[in-house]
């Protein structure tokens, strides 16, 4: 048992890093989903998970801010670590961002409202207060004239900007984009690309599962392939790209740009 | 149409007529409109000719005439003395009665088993199930009569009625029950009930005021549920608990003094509640889970607590989905409070359609009256039903 | 315990560990995952507790299922006196129907089951021509039942029992959907008239109980046919059955086209097909299709309905049951009688539902193919 060794070791080192993933295993019921993942994810550091369907890349995501429950190794984000402790989980998801495939906004109320909600119900922030940080987020990410409507007004790429302005109103540390750009008409990837890549050039730490090359040649510092609920590999964007090492890479990028 | 065109001499003007799609809508409806006219002509010239040859007229003065019969459970004053005009009345009320008491508990226990369907306990969650599929697939009138049966046959005579600690009695003619006598004191605990309400509709505006303002936030439930609940009763034992009841006591056959539930009244309203309450539940149960997945994922990754997803994001959506159909089940527990003439509770079809119909003979009549009540409650819930769907229709493109 | 090291990709699945599956899990997670849920089991199994014992006591370990009346029963056992039930179950089954024309009811209810297959199962042998026969099997039914043409007639104030309810019930689908269909048509129609038509009569149907418009039908119908006409009253009751539930049908079948997409509509118009034909080709099998699950309730819901015949006067199975709790031999039996009743409708409607349920899942896999 090096528990302890290990523990210490991660107070250590806690300051730096945003996330820790350590010997991680997590199954549905009889299915081995993710197997033995160890990651870890600096201060500021741009991640770029990537891999065929099914690979457990959204699940392992979906770990870090406890939508997923793990049922063996460590997760320590920002210094907190995941157990079954309802306290720490939102205190966890309240410094997590994250932005889904399908936005998930909320159809009941305005894109004002859904950007206000949590400012005023987790932070409790004063209501002028909060519709101000909205509106400075609706105008970041280019969309301040749409903040009276409701969801189901507007376009995918206009929804799944405002769903990025929700999560960044909570002030993350962390954003986790779960294939961000993956339910969107190709003419709408673009306009939630650029509000991603504007974010990233701001510090702050970002994991993103995507299949936009482009994207991760741009901004990751670090590009991770998955498989069959490992990680198979991991290097730096123009390593990875130029020079992959393992044979699933190989074939999982000539799939991918193929086309 | 271009068939029409491409056939080269119009035969004649009947089939340029046809083919001419304007003027064929007007011929089919006038023959529609003339066979509905005739259909009706028919049916009102056979029941005039009909109505002369036993020298029957069409009027309503019966209605004033003395109905002549006891009605069993009135809420206001009635004999056989009163016109059949009151007994119709009575009748209206009794239907009322028993449909409001009915969508209360309906509403009540559909909810639960809602909730309990939804439940992660498998247990329960398969209870509520075999509970939900029974009721469902059991006509409703059944399910009156064996309640009707159940406390008619294995409930006592007065004489050996059921005690409940000395106060209620359940017998075979109804559930005897003390009736409260308000002395002048219970009047400042009504009052600060009523005053508990007023409170805490201003405390919950203060509340969103200053949440507004300064982003605190104050126990609003609970704040509330102490003026109106916990302030009164305290109220209510400091002032020395300033109600009498007066207890029913046996005297002779049956008992006197206090309140009597008849049987037929509570057959009816469990039943009715009961069997509505399974489809309610089912309805609960389809409207939250309609509700995907992701917005609870959505808002648990912003950081809000269990309770406030259910509050803020999963209800408010819910109710959109719920509420339709939840009308149109409280219009059919109204509809079904008709079958109280299968136990004898003498509401709307069974006073002014049964007793008095039969009595005066006056079929037409009375039917028609029957028939323009329902037709006004159906109208009066749907337009509700309209109104409120307009209103919380989700905007969309 | 240290992770072996494997190459990245060779990590082999590994089973859960054992907390994580087994009886033992699942107790854990489904009944005891939270005090809450720990209480409602407890709750849940006292409720079993309370309820199971007695009932089965009541059905099965203390009932009579012989005896001559009910103090015989009553000496045996405290519980249900089923022997009621039997000596009443011919009774129950085909009401007063003559003892030697039964061979008709017990012939129809074959031929039911014979036409119900090809209806209910698209891979039965010989579908097409069964579907032909289910057509003609209302009729036929109707013949054997009431007799003429060669049998001898039986009066339909005979009718009762099960079998009373299949004939209210079977007559009330069959005639109700065609109907439903052209009123929910009539409803969506661009003709004015025709929809006003469409819409008060549906508006009328849904409004009022289905017991007033069965005392229409036993009171005041005769005013209104032509002197000296006397309709039967089973045919009464049979035409406020099917007009009555055909104002419910309208209503979900028009769910059903309002979900058409009116792409269909306009495709069907471009390639030339005509009203009748667009709506029978391309339309009505599509509105049809989405429209099962609510078709198969309205079913249940008409099924249910025929007990309240009872009201005015029929002897269905309630009905007999309640005739024969007047006999002083059985009085005070009514739970068993309910009880009795009550299965046989849960059987028939439970039935129904999974049919509808079974359908909805077939259609769905259709779907996402």
């Amino acid at each position: 048992m090096t528990e302890n060794a290990q523990s210490t070791q991660a107070t250590a080192s806690g300051d730096n890093y945003a996330v820790i993933i350590r010997d991680m295993h997590k199954w549905y019921g009889e299915f081995h989903v993710l197997k033995n993942i160890n990651l870890n994810v600096t201060k500021g550091e741009k991640i770029v998970v990537c891999g065929p369907s099914g690979s457990g890349k959204s699940t392992m995501i979906r770990c870090i801010n406890a939508l997923e429950e793990h049922q063996q190794g460590d997760i320590i984000v920002d210094g907190t670590e995941l157990t079954n402790d309802l306290k720490n989980i939102d205190a966890v998801r309240s410094e997590v961002g994250m932005v889904f495939q399908h936005f998930n906004l909320f159809p009941h109320l305005t894109v004002l409202e859904n950007c206000t909600l949590a400012p005023i119900w987790v932070r409790k922030t004063p209501r002028a207060e909060a519709e101000t940080l909205g509106m400075e987020y609706l105008e970041r990410v280019k969309i301040p004239d749409q903040a009276n409507k409701f969801p189901g007004q507007l376009s995918g790429g206009q929804q799944q900007r405002v769903a990025i302005a929700r999560s960044l109103c909570m002030r993350p540390r962390i954003m986790l984009f779960d294939e961000p750009t993956s339910a969107l008409d190709p003419e709408m990837i673009k306009e939630v690309l650029d509000v991603m890549i504007e974010l990233a050039s701001e510090g702050i730490t970002m994991l993103c599962v995507t299949h936009e090359m482009g994207f991760a040649k741009t901004v990751a510092d670090r590009v991770i392939f998955m498989d069959g609920g490992e990680i198979i590999e991991e290097n730096n964007p123009d390593e990875f790209f130029d020079n992959p090492q393992h044979d699933r890479t190989k074939l999982f990028l000539s799939q991918i740009l193929e086309h | 149409m271009s068939e029409a065109i491409a056939s080269q001499p119009q035969r004649n003007i009947i089939s340029r007529l046809w083919n001419d799609k304007e003027t064929r809508s007007v011929i089919i409806q006038i023959i529609a409109f003339a066979a509905i006219f005739a259909f009706f002509f028919f049916m009102v010239r056979n029941a005039i000719s009909n109505l002369e040859s036993i020298g029957k007229d069409i009027s309503l003065d019966f209605l004033s005439q003395p109905s002549s019969y006891d009605i069993s459970q009135s809420l206001i004053e009635y004999s056989s003395r009163s016109t059949h005009f009151r007994a119709m009345i009575v009748g209206i009320l009794n239907t009322l009665l028993v449909a409001v008491f009915g969508v209360i508990l309906a509403t009540l226990v559909g909810f639960l088993l809602g909730v309990l369907r939804l439940s992660k306990n498998w247990l329960t969650n398969r209870l509520a199930y075999v509970y939900i599929e029974y009721v469902r697939n059991v006509p409703v009138l059944l399910h009156i009569l064996l309640l009707h049966g159940i406390i008619v046959h294995s409930l006592p005579l007065p004489k050996n009625a059921l005690n409940l600690g000395d106060a209620a009695f359940l017998t075979n003619r109804g559930f005897f029950i003390p009736s409260p006598n308000f002395e002048p004191l219970f009047w400042v605990v009504t009052g600060l009930f009523a005053a508990g309400i007023i409170f805490s509709i201003w405390f919950s505006r203060y509340a969103h005021k200053v949440q507004d303002a300064t982003g605190r936030h104050y126990p609003v439930f609970w704040i509330n549920l102490g003026a109106i609940i916990v302030v009164p009763v305290l109220a209510y034992f400091i002032l020395g608990s300033p109600i009498t009841w007066e207890i029913p006591e046996l005297a002779g056959f049956n008992f006197k003094g206090g309140m009597v539930v008849r049987p037929e009244f509570v057959a009816l309203w469990i039943a009715l509640s009961f069997y509505t309450a399974a489809f309610i539940g089912e309805i609960v149960r389809s409207g939250i889970s309609a509700i995907s997945w992701g917005q609870t994922e959505a808002a648990a990754a912003l950081g809000l607590s269990r309770g406030r997803i259910l509050n803020l994001v999963i209800i408010p959506q819910a109710l959109r989905i719920i509420i339709p159909p939840l009308t149109s089940q409280y219009l059919n527990l109204t509809k079904n409070s008709s079958l109280a003439i299968a136990i004898g509770y003498m509401d709307i079809v069974a006073t002014i359609g049964g007793v008095t119909l039969n009595q005066t003979g006056r079929e037409m009549e009375s039917m028609t009256i029957v028939l323009l009540l329902y037709l006004t409650f159906s109208l009066l819930i749907s337009s509700f039903m309209n109104w409120y769907n307009k209103r919380i229709k989700l905007v969309e493109r | 315990m240290t992770e072996k090291n494997y190459i990245p990709g060779e990590h082999p699945d590994l089973p859960p560990p054992s907390n994580l599956i087994g009886p033992v899990a699942w107790i854990r997670d489904n009944l005891l995952s939270s005090p809450a849920n720990i209480i409602m089991t407890i709750l849940s199994v006292w409720f079993l507790y309370i309820v199971i014992p007695p009932t089965l006591n009541w059905f099965f370990l203390d009932a009579a299922f012989t005896g001559e009346d009910r103090n015989a029963c009553r000496a045996v056992a405290d519980g249900a006196c089923w022997a009621f039930i039997g000596e009443r179950f011919k009774l129950f089954t085909y009401g007063f129907y003559p003892e030697e024309h039964r061979w008709r009811v017990n012939l129809s209810f074959i031929l039911l089951i014979a036409a119900l297959i090809p209806v209910l199962f698209d891979k039965a042998p010989f579908r097409s021509l069964g579907l032909k026969f289910a057509m003609a099997f209302p009729f036929i039914a109707g013949w054997l039942l009431v007799g003429g043409l060669g049998l001898q007639p039986v009066p339909t104030s005979q009718f009762g029992g099960f079998m009373l309810t299949l004939v209210i019930g079977i007559t009330g689908i069959v005639f109700s959907l065609p109907i439903g269909i052209l009123l929910a048509l009539g409803r969506q129609s661009n003709l004015p008239i025709i929809k006003v038509f469409c819409v008060s009569f549906i508006e009328f149907i849904r409004g009022v109980p289905l017991i007033t418009l069965l005392f229409v039908a036993s009171t005041m119908l005769s005013y209104f046919l032509p002197p000296g006409t006397n309709f039967d009253l089973l045919l009464r009751v049979l035409i406020m059955v099917v007009l009555f539930s055909s104002g419910y049908m309208a209503e979900v079948i028009r769910g059903g086209l309002q979900a058409i997409p009116s792409g269909q509509i306009e495709a069907a118009d471009s390639m030339g097909l005509k009203y009748w034909q667009s709506m029978r080709l391309i339309v009505l099998p599509q509105a049809l299709k989405i429209s099962i699950p609510g078709i198969v309730n309205t079913f249940i819901g008409l099924y249910k309905d025929t007990t309240l015949v009872i009201i005015i006067g029929l002897l269905d199975p309630l009905g007999i049951g309640r005739a024969s709790l007047s006999d002083t031999k059985w009085t005070g039996l009514s739970t068993e009688v309910y009880i009795f009743v009550a299965i046989f409708f849960f059987i028939s409607c439970f039935g129904m539902s999974r049919y509808s349920l079974y359908l909805e899942n077939k259609l769905e896999t259709g779907h996402k193919r």
